[in-house]
C-alpha cells in the first residue's frame, strides 16, 4: 500500500521474547479489594480530587478534575469507597511517593451514568474535544501525553498526516500487539474520530513486521469497512528503537522532527493504538478511561499473557493472578528490559502508561558486570538511533562538562538504552545521561531562582534605601523647623501670634510637600534619595502639620 | 635629492595610517561589542543567597571583589558547581571551598514554629529577600518558595523557633544520580577511576 | 526478594572488553603462524617474552595506583599491546630490546596517562617508535626467511633461537644468525639502482623470499577480515588506509616504475597489514565517527607512503599512526555527524 519506507540510524536486535504472552487471549484481571489511584498518571499538572474520604464513588465517576489545560481527569475505576487521599508509592524510578486516592471497592461495578454519542460525525470539534478531555484520556504508550491536547494542534501548523504507532518494538511487550488483535474495529473507529478531529487526509498504522496476526485483523476490517484508502497499513522492519515516536516519523514520511520540536511541527501528530481505542470508548460508548491492556510476562510467571486491568490494581496482585514464582523473582519491571522502570515495591499501582510488567529471573535479565573503562570503540555511535556520539556524551557526562555535553546534543538523547545495551564495557551510559540532563534541568532551574532572589534582593535594598532616605528628610525638616521657631521666639518677640502661626504651617506644608514629591520621585525612581531637591510647590489646605 | 625621494614614501604611509586609524576607529564604535561587565557575570554564577557568609554584605559585593581580585572560594552555598564556573569565566585554577566560610550543605528551608512565634519582626527585618511575612505581635511565616536558605533569621529570633529544614526532592526535581562504580551490589566491588576526585592516579 | 532500583536498560548483549581483547589475540594468529613458518620461533618466543612483561607491568601499576590487580588484567589490553610489539618486533629482538618497548609501552604511553581508554597514543607503537629511534641496528635486522635460508643452512632450532633472544641462559657460543634487512629497507638504500635491476640482483626478494613477506602479510589480512566478520570494528579505517596507500603508490609507481616501489610492495611488504588492522582499529587513539575514521585511516596511508618514499625510515607505519593519533580529536570535532532533528552536525 505505501510505497518507500525510510530507515533511521543505528538500531538493535535484542531478543524479542513476545512469544511467552501472545499464547493466551486478552483476560479480564480480578477486581481487587482495594485501588490506589495516583493523582498524576501523565505529563503535565496533577489532577485535583474531587472526592472526600469516606464519599461513594460509582464505576467511571470523574474522582479528580484535570487541574489546568494540560492535565488529565481521573475517574473512579470501579464503584466503592474512598477511604484515603494520602501518599503512596508511585510507579517512578525514583521510588518516592505520590498522592494517590485509595479506595475500598464494592463488587458491585455500578456504573455511573454514562452518555453515548454514535452519532459523533455531528458533533462540534470542540464538543468531540470536551468529551476526550472529561473521559481522562492521556497517552497510552508511554509518556501519557493528555489526549485532547495533542489532539487540538495549535492554529498556526496544519496536520497532514496521522501517525498511529503500532510499532511495539520493545522486547517483551505485547499489549497493543495483542488490542490489535482482538480490538481491530475499536481501534480503526478510534482512528475515524480522530481522523474526523484532525481533517488529515493520510492516515499510517506502522506495524514491526512480527505482528502478521495484528496486521492481518486491521487489514480484514480495513477491507470490510472499504477504508483502506484513507488509513494504510503499513509493516516495517523489526528494529528497535522503530517504535519510538521520532524514528516511527522517520521511518513513515522521511520527515525528521525537528530537535527540540514536536511532530506537529513537520504536521504529523503520532498516536498509539491503545488511546484510539480509548478514544472510541469514551465518545460512542460514553465511558472513561478506567482500564487498559497490561502485559504480564517474564520467566518468574507460571501463566503470563495480557490483561485487561483497572487502574490502580497493586502490581502484586496482578503478579499472583499470574502465579508467580517468587523464589525465582530477581528483578521486577514495570515497562520493557530496554526503558521500563524497575519497581523496588510490588505495591504500587498500575496506571495509564503502564504497559507491561515484566517479572524476570536472574538469567532473563542478568545483572551486568561491574564498569570498566571505556574503550571509544565506537559501537554506541552505531547503533544510536539519534545519530549522536555516545561516548562523546558520556565523557563530557563523567567529568560534568555538560555544556560540552549540550554542544553533542545531549538534548536529542531518547534513552532508548540502544547504547548500554552494545556496550562491551558495561557502561550505564544511559544513567550517566539521565543524571546530566536532570543536573541540567536542575542548574537551570537554580540560576532562575537566583536571578528572582537577586530581584527581591534589590527590591528590599531600594526599599530601606528609601526609608532610609525619607527619615533623613524628616529630621533635616524638623532642624529646620526647630531653627525657624528659635529665630522667630528671639528675634521678634512683640510679632503677633498670627505670623508665627503662619510660619509654623508654612513649615508643615513644605513637609507635606516634600514627602509626596519624594514618594512621587521614588515611584518613577526607586534608587532616588536626594528628596530636599524637589520643590515643593505652594498648595492651598489646610492640613494640620504632622508632626 | 634625498628629502624629495623620501618625502612621497613619509606621505604614502601617513596616509595609510591615517586610512587605516579611520576605519579601526569607525569600527571601533561601529562593531562595538555589548558584553556584560565582569561584575555582572560574577554576579549571575553566584547563588545569590545573599547569606554574606562569604563576608560580604550580599552576593553583588562580593561579586565586585571578586573582580578586584578577591578569592573565588568563598561561597558555601555556591559550593564547588560555583567556584568551577567562577574558574572557567577567570580563566583561574580551580580552588577547593575555603571551610573557613563554611561547607557546602544540602539546600535548606526556614521554617517558623508558628505557636512559639512571639512576633517580634526580628526575623522579617534579616531576611534579604524579604521571604518572611507577618505584623508586630503577630505571627509570622516564611514563605517556602522565595527562601533561599540562607540561615540570616535563625541567629536573630529570641525565642529560636525558626528551624532550617532540607528541601525535601519531590518527583518533579528527582533526577537520577551519576552512576557510582559499585552500583549493583558490594560483591561485585571494583574501584574504577570513579574514584572520589581529586584523588588523582 | 531484594528489588533493585536500577536504571534500564534492563538487558544487554554478552561479551565485554576482554571478549573483544580475545578475539583480536585470536585473529592474530594467522600471521604469527607465518611468521613462525618463514622466520623461526623468534616471534613467537617474542609475543610470550613481551606478554609476560607488559602483565607485570600492568599489575605493578595497578598496584600502585591502588587498584583491584584481578580485574584490570582482565580486559585484556596489556596482553594485546604486548602481541602487536611481539609481532612487530624484529624476529631476534634480543630480550632487553622487548623489555624496553613493552614497559615503555604499558607505563608510559599508557598509564601515565590514564590508563585505557584515556591514552592518546597508541601504546605498542609508541614503545616501538622508541626503540627504533634508540637502536637502529638492532631494529632493521631481520632473520633471513627460511625459504632463503634453507639453501645455505638449516632453519634455527627453537632452543637457537631462544639463546639468541636470551643470550645468558646459554654457556655456548652463539650461532651465527643470517640477518638481513627488510624488503622495504633493501629497497630504499638501493641506492642508484633501477628497480629492475634491484630487483634481479637482491637476493632477499627472489620470488622465494618475497613470498615470505606476502604470506605473513595476507595472515594480517586474514585476521583482519575476520575481527571485521565479527563486528570488532567496522571496515571503514583499514580500508581507507589501504586504499590511500594504493592510491599514491599507484600514482606514484605509474609514473615512474623504475625509482618508485610498486603498491604490491606497499600493501604486502612491511608491516602495512598489520598496521591496517590491528594498529589504525585501535578505537582508544583513532577518530571516533565513521567519517572520521575514514579520515583518520586516510591520513595514515598518505603519510606512509610520505614517509617511506621520501622520509628516513624504511617502514613508517609507527610514525604515521602516532601523528595521526595527534590529529584524532581534531578531526572528532570536524566529523560530528547530523544528529536526528539538526541541520547540522554541531549545535552551537
Amino acid at each position: 500500500m505505501s510505497d518507500k519506507l525510510w530507515d533511521f540510524h543505528g538500531g538493535i536486535h535484542p531478543p524479542e521474547n513476545k512469544t511467552q504472552s501472545t499464547q493466551v487471549p486478552i483476560t479480564t484481571a480480578p477486581l481487587p479489594a482495594r485501588l490506589v489511584i495516583p493523582l498524576q498518571q501523565h505529563i503535565g499538572q496533577p489532577a485535583e480530587p474531587l472526592v472526600e474520604i469516606g464519599d461513594k464513588v460509582l464505576k467511571g465517576q470523574m474522582i479528580c478534575a484535570a487541574n489546568g489545560y494540560v492535565s488529565v481527569a481521573v475517574h473512579a475505576p470501579t464503584s466503592g469507597t474512598v477511604v484515603a487521599i494520602t501518599e503512596h508509592t508511585v510507579p517512578h524510578p525514583s521510588g518516592l511517593p505520590d498522592l494517590c486516592v485509595i479506595m475500598d471497592t464494592d463488587g458491585r461495578e455500578q456504573w455511573a451514568e454514562r452518555s453515548p454519542t454514535p452519532d459523533y460525525r455531528d458533533l462540534e470539534r470542540t464538543e468531540l474535544l470536551d468529551i476526550i478531555a472529561n473521559a481522562g484520556i492521556a497517552g497510552l504508550g508511554g509518556a501519557g501525553f493528555p489526549a485532547a491536547v495533542k489532539l487540538n494542534p495549535s492554529q498556526e501548523v496544519s496536520i497532514d498526516i496521522l501517525v498511529i504507532n503500532g510499532a511495539e518494538c520493545e522486547p517483551y511487550i505485547t499489549a497493543d500487539d495483542m488490542l490489535m488483535q482482538e480490538r481491530a474495529a475499536e481501534i480503526i473507529q478510534g482512528i475515524e474520530i480522530v481522523i474526523q478531529l484532525l481533517g488529515v487526509k493520510r492516515c499510517l498504522i506502522g506495524i514491526e513486521a512480527n505482528k502478521p496476526q495484528a496486521i492481518a485483523a486491521l487489514e480484514k476490517y480495513l477491507l470490510e469497512h472499504q477504508l483502506q484508502q484513507q488509513i494504510e497499513l503499513v509493516t516495517i522492519p523489526v528494529k528497535y528503537p522503530s517504535g519510538g515516536e521520532k524514528q516511527l516519523i522517520r521511518i513513515l514520511t522521511g520527515r525528521e522532527v525537528p530537535s527540540g520540536g514536536i511532530p506537529a511541527d513537520i504536521g504529523i501528530l503520532c498516536h498509539n493504538p491503545g488511546t484510539c481505542a480509548a478514544i472510541y470508548r469514551a465518545v460512542v460508548l460514553g465511558e472513561p478511561l478506567i482500564s487498559r491492556i497490561v502485559t504480564l510476562t517474564g520467566a518468574a510467571l507460571a501463566s503470563p499473557g495480557n490483561l485487561e486491568v483497572l487502574f490502580g490494581t497493586p502490581v502484586s496482585e496482578l503478579l499472583a493472578h499470574c502465579q508467580l514464582q517468587e523464589d525465582k523473582l530477581d528483578r521486577l519491571l514495570m515497562g520493557g528490559p530496554m526503558m521500563g522502570v524497575a519497581l523496588e515495591d510490588p505495591s504500587l499501582p498500575i496506571v495509564k502508561t503502564t504497559n507491561c510488567i515484566v517479572a524476570s529471573t536472574r538469567d532473563e535479565l542478568p545483572q551486568s558486570g561491574p564498569e570498566q573503562a571505556c574503550i571509544r570503540c565506537g559501537m554506541c555511535a552505531e547503533v544510536c538511533p539519534a545519530t549522536l556520539l555516545p561516548q562523546q556524551l558520556y565523557w563530557y557526562a563523567k567529568s560534568k562538562e555538560f555544556d560540552k555535553a549540550l554542544e553533542h546534543n545531549l538534548l536529542d538523547c531518547i534513552e532508548c538504552g540502544a547504547c548500554s545495551y552494545v556496550c562491551p564495557s558495561n557502561i550505564p551510559l544511559v544513567q550517566y545521561y539521565r543524571y546530566a540532563k536532570g543536573e541540567i534541568r536542575a542548574q537551570e532551574h537554580e540560576h532562575t531562582r537566583s536571578e528572582h532572589s537577586r530581584q527581591r534582593f534589590e527590591a528590599r535594598k531600594a526599599r530601606q534605601d528609601q526609608e532610609a532616605a525619607e527619615k533623613e528628610a524628616r529630621r533635616t525638616q524638623r532642624a529646620e523647623a526647630a531653627a525657624t521657631k528659635k529665630r522667630s521666639q528671639s528675634g521678634a518677640t512683640t510679632d503677633d501670634a498670627a505670623a508665627t502661626k503662619a510660619a509654623v504651617i508654612q513649615a508643615a506644608l513644605e513637609r507635606a510637600q516634600a514627602k509626596k514629591a519624594g514618594q512621587q520621585a521614588t515611584a518613577q525612581d526607586p534608587g532616588a534619595r536626594d528628596l530636599k531637591t524637589t520643590k515643593p510647590q505652594p498648595k492651598q489646605t489646610e492640613e494640620p502639620a504632622g508632626e | 635629492m634625498v628629502a624629495m625621494s623620501i618625502l612621497p614614501a613619509i606621505l604614502i604611509l601617513l596616509g595609510l595610517a591615517l586610512v587605516f586609524g579611520v576605519i579601526l576607529g569607525f569600527s571601533a564604535v561601529r562593531f562595538k561589542v555589548d558584553e556584560d561587565p565582569i561584575v555582572e557575570q560574577i554576579d549571575d554564577i553566584l547563588p545569590q543567597t545573599q547569606c554574606g557568609q562569604c563576608g560580604f554584605p550580599g552576593c553583588r559585593p562580593y561579586a565586585q571583589s571578586i573582580a578586584n581580585g578577591e578569592a573565588i572560594n568563598k561561597c558555601p552555598p555556591g559550593g564547588e558547581t560555583t567556584i568551577h564556573a567562577l574558574a572557567d569565566l577567570l580563566g583561574k585554577e580551580f580552588i577547593p571551598l575555603d571551610a573557613e566560610h563554611g561547607e557546602e550543605k544540602a539546600k535548606t528551608v526556614a521554617v517558623i514554629r508558628e505557636q512559639e512565634c512571639i512576633g517580634c519582626t526580628k526575623c522579617i527585618q534579616a531576611c534579604p529577600v524579604d521571604a518572611i511575612l507577618g505584623a508586630a505581635k503577630l505571627m509570622h511565616t516564611v514563605i517556602a518558595d522565595e527562601c533561599t536558605g540562607c540561615d540570616l533569621c535563625v541567629e536573630p529570633c529570641p525565642v529560636d523557633c525558626i528551624d532550617m529544614i532540607p528541601v525535601q526532592v519531590g518527583l518533579s526535581e528527582w533526577h537520577w544520580d551519576k552512576p557510582s562504580p559499585t552500583r549493583l551490589d558490594r560483591s561485585a566491588l571494583i574501584a574504577t577511576d570513579a574514584t572520589p576526585e581529586g584523588q588523582v592516579a | 526478594m531484594a528489588l533493585l532500583r536500577i536504571t534500564s536498560p534492563h538487558l544487554t548483549r554478552s561479551g565485554n572488553t576482554g571478549h573483544v581483547m580475545f578475539l583480536v589475540v585470536l585473529a592474530t594468529l594467522p600471521g604469527l603462524t607465518m611468521l613462525t613458518y618463514y622466520f623461526g620461533w623468534g616471534n613467537l618466543i617474542n609475543v610470550v617474552w613481551a606478554t609476560l612483561i607488559a602483565l607485570t607491568c600492568e599489575a605493578l601499576v595497578m598496584l600502585l595506583r591502588k587498584r583491584p590487580v584481578g580485574f584490570y588484567l582482565g580486559d585484556g589490553s596489556a596482553v594485546v599491546t604486548a602481541l602487536l610489539l611481539g609481532l612487530a618486533l624484529p624476529p631476534l629482538a634480543p630480550w632487553w630490546l622487548t623489555l624496553v618497548a613493552v614497559s615503555f609501552a604499558i607505563i608510559a604511553a599508557k598509564h601515565l596517562y590514564g590508563g585505557l581508554g584515556q591514552n592518546p597514543f597508541n601504546p605498542a607503537m609508541v614503545g616501538y617508535a622508541l626503540v627504533l629511534i634508540s637502536f637502529p641496528i638492532e631494529m632493521t635486522s631481520w632473520l633471513a626467511p627460511k625459504a632463503l635460508v634453507t639453501d645455505i643452512q638449516p632453519v634455527m632450532s627453537f632452543s637457537e633461537t631462544l639463546y639468541h633472544i636470551f643470550p645468558f641462559l646459554s654457556a655456548e657460543p652463539l650461532v651465527d644468525a643470517i640477518t638481513m634487512a627488510t624488503p622495504l629497507d633493501a629497497f630504499k638504500h638501493k641506492g642508484a639502482l633501477m628497480a629492475e635491476e634491484f630487483w634481479s640482483q637482491e637476493p632477499i626478494l627472489s620470488p622465494r623470499s618475497w613470498a615470505a613477506w606476502q604470506f605473513v602479510s595476507l595472515g594480517y589480512l586474514l585476521g583482519g577480515a575476520y575481527l571485521i566478520y565479527r563486528k570488532v570494528f567496522t571496515w571503514h579505517a583499514p580500508v581507507a588506509m589501504l586504499g590511500a596507500l594504493l592510491a599514491m603508490s599507484l600514482i606514484f609507481w605509474s609514473y615512474d616504475p623504475s625509482s618508485f616501489a610498486s603498491p604490491q610492495m606497499h600493501l604486502l611488504g612491511g608491516a602495512t597489514m598489520l598496521g591496517a588492522f590491528f594498529i589504525v582499529t585501535d578505537p582508544v587513539t583513532s577518530a571516533t565517527s565513521v567519517r572520521g575514521r575514514i579520515y583518520f585511516g586516510a591520513g595514515i596511508g598518505i603519510l606512509i607512503y610520505l614517509i617511506r618514499t621520501w622520509g628516513k625510515y624504511p617502514d613508517a607505519v609507527a610514525f604515521a599512526v602516532l601523528l595521526m593519533n595527534f590529529a584524532a580529536p581534531l578531526i572528532d570535532n570536524y566529523t560530528q555527524p547530523r544528529t536526528y532533528g539538526h541541520q547540522s552536525g554541531r549545535s552551537s
